[in-house]
């Protein structure tokens, strides 16, 4: 008895316990319902799955399976990244403990309850609970808010080297707290229309409606509150991994401000699509999207030229080859910082290159292949937020070594490889015919494919791993059970 | 493995993007027994539509199309309308004159003015006809298969030639679903690979080693068997065939505030998922796919 209970103290109570949990469910999630589509499908596996798990695939439910599938998933890295921000800043008690346990049981609500309804039929009490459990997730995120509260002189910032005022408020934990109380005010766009959507299960996708010239002010907020989630989730992710790197100096003081105001004046722009602001909300948030960008710019300016002093210490003239080599010699580091600019040829780029050539370009193709373009897009954001967390994780748990050299850029390369070749099957129709195009097609879903498995593999050779370590009487959990501060390392 | 090995492979790899597709692959000749040139009656009555299963009621019979186009019965009406004037051949396209609709200046909607448009494209390598300057000619093989490569201009033209129509959105729904439930298929609640032809269905027309899913011939999901290929009977409750899979089709509806044209039924080139009834696609007018075709509506306006 004692044996389950340490490790549930370990898994439930600890810092980097309960990052290990989240990711290993979403690690599940993603390897079981994935097997459900694309070229799963394709090899007969999605029927294989649905047989062995006795699911209860209704074809009209799709929409909604998928939706709750997201948000289930989208839920427990929320999860993740209350745990890292708890363990990273400084806040009482009574906040840290009551965001950790609502947001835990709010997000293993969301993602067991929630995937019941979905995949097995539809027993609505667990809908209800679903509903609970994303409800828990929000107060999670109350109690978060609270605790960031950044006027209180407890937590004001005396290193002068940090972004301040100058009566010592910390701005980057404003930037925190923007990024908390926005995020829930954000989270409203979605849990009204959906409300009213889901009351009957009449959901649709926002990607099939995006052509329709009119649409009701709920549709507009379903489509503003997915935006605004990835995109807040991304923020508060930025903000983690410069608190991880210890951003300071003068980029952090012209950081910080840029990303609350980024963060706000995109907000504002989302929250205008159901006011009568809408025909400019995209330009808001054009406005706000800039500084937030800016921002990590010099997040990533200031991460890679630490990176550098760091590995050319002692030597007196170091060349350019040395300084480059300096920068990739800890992929666990350089990784996180990498991600953020090879989104921008994933992401961002196409995003914007989408928004400037939509009517000339991407509109005179089918509805159909701008839903490939969109879905695309954000699918990668997500992965490469994803690959971000796991970068960290390796170094929060202390790999050393060969090990932390491989796992981290087999993390980059395979997500990277992964994230172009999707990013070409989207832009693909710049190039090739449709008549054409199976050869490419077939390449660029190869590579996508082999990236994307490989890093399940790695993930799940790492959850065996922490697995197997839980059996151990003096694993590494044990150590890990008391560091509550995320700025600790595993020394084993 | 060293680091040079694994750049090789994957140079390789993405060599193997760059293969060129042989358009002009040979493809099996099978003649699946559906008259093209056949018509049903839809009676008046209520349906469920869309996928929240909404009712609505067409209160008028209309006629439409058991099968889609096919390339024969375009080609006749190409050289007939060449012939006579109603179209004719412009730069690399065949144009014929729309019109044109009302605009509103709504966001993105481009103004369809009253003027010649392209029916079809002369050059594309995906076309399944040739062209000498004056007669068209249907390539061997395709004469049963659903016309592509047209423009919803085509489509139109084409049934209005003839003295009919395009259906609307409603009416193809109605005819694909019929009124007894809300069927997401038009054969009934699930799909298997040889129900219809879709991606990677593994059809004798696909080949997705290189030049990927083909078309097949219009009413080949009729339960007989090809070559050792079963088929599943996938007519809908009226007799239609080909209602979803093999290539989208052009419906009539132009919309207030927008140019889009909407397609429905999903093609050789979309997931299953596409193939639902209730799912909607929509281009510009002048588009135009190897996996668009339409089929013809008439009675009731």
């Amino acid at each position: 008895m004692q044996f389950i209970q340490e490790r549930l103290n370990y898994l439930f109570k600890s810092t980097k316990g309960l990052i290990l949990l989240a990711i290993a469910m979403i690690g599940l999630e993603t390897a079981l319902f994935g097997m459900l589509s694309g070229p799963m499908a394709d090899f007969g596996i999605r029927d294989i799955v649905v047989k062995l798990f006795n699911m209860d695939l209704v074809q009209a439910e799709r929409e909604g399976r998928i939706i709750i599938l997201y948000h289930s998933i989208a839920m427990a890295v929320v999860a993740i990244e209350v745990y890292m921000v708890t363990g990273l800043l400084k806040m009482k008690e009574l906040y840290k403990v009551t965001s950790r346990i609502l947001v835990t049981i709010g997000y293993l609500m969301a993602m067991i309850f929630g995937m019941g309804f979905a995949y097995w039929g539809h027993l609505w009490p667990l809908h209800g609970l679903y509903i609970a459990g994303l409800t828990l997730i929000f107060f999670a995120g109350l109690f978060l808010a609270i605790g960031l509260w950044p006027w209180n002189k407890a937590v004001y910032q005396s290193d002068k080297t940090y972004s301040r005022t100058k009566n010592g408020v910390d701005i980057e934990r404003l930037a925190f707290f923007a990024t908390a109380v926005t995020t829930l005010i954000s989270a409203y766009f979605g849990a009204i229309p959906g409300s009213y959507f889901g009351n009957g299960f009449e959901v649709f996708l926002a990607e099939n409606i995006i052509r329709y010239p009119e649409k009701t002010t709920m549709e507009y907020s379903i489509i503003g509150h997915l935006h605004i989630m990835l995109a807040l989730i991304a923020i508060m992710l930025t903000l983690i991994i410069g608190r991880w790197m210890d951003f300071k100096g003068v980029l952090h003081k012209i950081a910080m401000p840029l990303m609350i105001l980024g963060t706000v004046v995109l907000n504002l722009g989302v929250w205008g699509v159901v006011t009568p602001l809408e025909p400019v909300a995209h330009m808001i948030i054009y406005v706000g999207a800039t500084p937030s960008m800016l921002a990590a710019l010099m997040l990533v300016i200031f991460g890679w030229n630490k990176l550098i002093r760091t590995g050319i210490s002692g030597i007196e003239r170091p060349t350019a080859w040395q300084k480059f080599k300096a920068l990739g010699r800890d992929p666990l580091k350089f990784g996180p910082l990498w991600q953020m600019v090879f989104m921008n040829f994933t992401v961002s780029g196409i995003g914007i290159m989408m928004a400037v050539k939509l009517d000339e370009i991407f509109r005179l193709w089918p509805a159909r292949e701008e839903r490939i373009e969109l879905t695309g897009h954000w699918h990668i954001l997500s992965a490469i937020i994803a690959t971000i967390i796991l970068l960290y994780y390796g170094d929060m748990i202390g790999l050393k070594g060969r090990v932390r050299r491989w796992y981290g850029w087999a993390i980059i390369i395979l997500s990277d490889l992964a994230f172009a070749s999707m990013t070409i099957f989207e832009m693909k129709r710049l190039f090739i015919s449709e008549a054409e195009q199976q050869p490419l097609v077939n390449t660029v879903m190869l590579l996508a494919d082999f990236g994307l498995g490989m890093l399940l593999v790695i993930l799940a050779m790492v959850m065996i791993w922490r697995l197997l370590d839980l059996f151990k009487k003096k694993g590494r959990w044990t150590v890990e059970v008391d560091q509550d501060d995320l700025a600790m390392k595993v020394e084993l | 493995m060293r680091p040079a090995r694994c750049y090789l492979i994957l140079a390789i790899i993405i060599l193997t993007a760059c293969t060129s597709v042989d358009l002009e692959a040979p493809i099996p000749i099978y003649d699946p027994g559906v008259d093209p040139e056949s018509w049903v009656v839809i009676p008046a009555g209520e349906f469920l539509t869309g996928q929240h299963n909404d009712s609505k009621l067409i209160d008028y019979d209309y006629e439409i199309m058991v099968t889609d186009v096919t390339v024969a019965q375009y080609l006749d009406f190409l050289n007939v309308a060449l012939a006579d004037g109603t179209l004719k051949v412009s730069a690399d396209s065949v144009v014929g004159f729309y019109p044109g609709d009302e605009f509103q200046g709504v966001k993105h909607e481009i103004e369809i003015t009253a003027a010649d448009y392209i029916f079809i494209p002369l050059n594309d390598p995906a076309s399944r006809f040739t062209f000498d300057g004056t007669k068209f000619t249907v390539k061997q093989g395709y004469e049963n298969h659903p016309m592509t490569n047209v423009s919803w201009f085509g489509a139109w033209g084409y049934c209005g030639y003839n003295s009919n129509r395009l259906p609307t959105e409603l009416e193809w729904e109605k005819a694909a679903r019929g009124t007894s439930d809300s069927r997401p298929f038009p054969w009934g609640e699930e799909i298997a690979r040889n129900n219809a032809n879709f991606y990677s269905s593994r059809d004798p027309f696909e080949d997705m080693s290189s030049f990927g899913s083909r078309t097949s011939p219009v009413g080949f999901y009729n339960g007989q068997v090809y070559d050792g290929y079963q088929t599943l009977d996938s007519a809908s409750p009226y007799g239609l065939y080909d209602m979803t899979g093999n290539v989208w089709q052009w419906t009539g509806n132009v919309y207030e505030g927008q140019h889009y044209r909407y397609m429905r039924g999903g093609s050789k080139d979309t997931y299953d998922m596409d193939l639902r009834i209730w799912v909607r696609n929509n281009a510009t007018p002048t588009y135009f796919s190897p996996g668009v075709g339409f089929r013809c509506a008439r009675g009731g306006e």
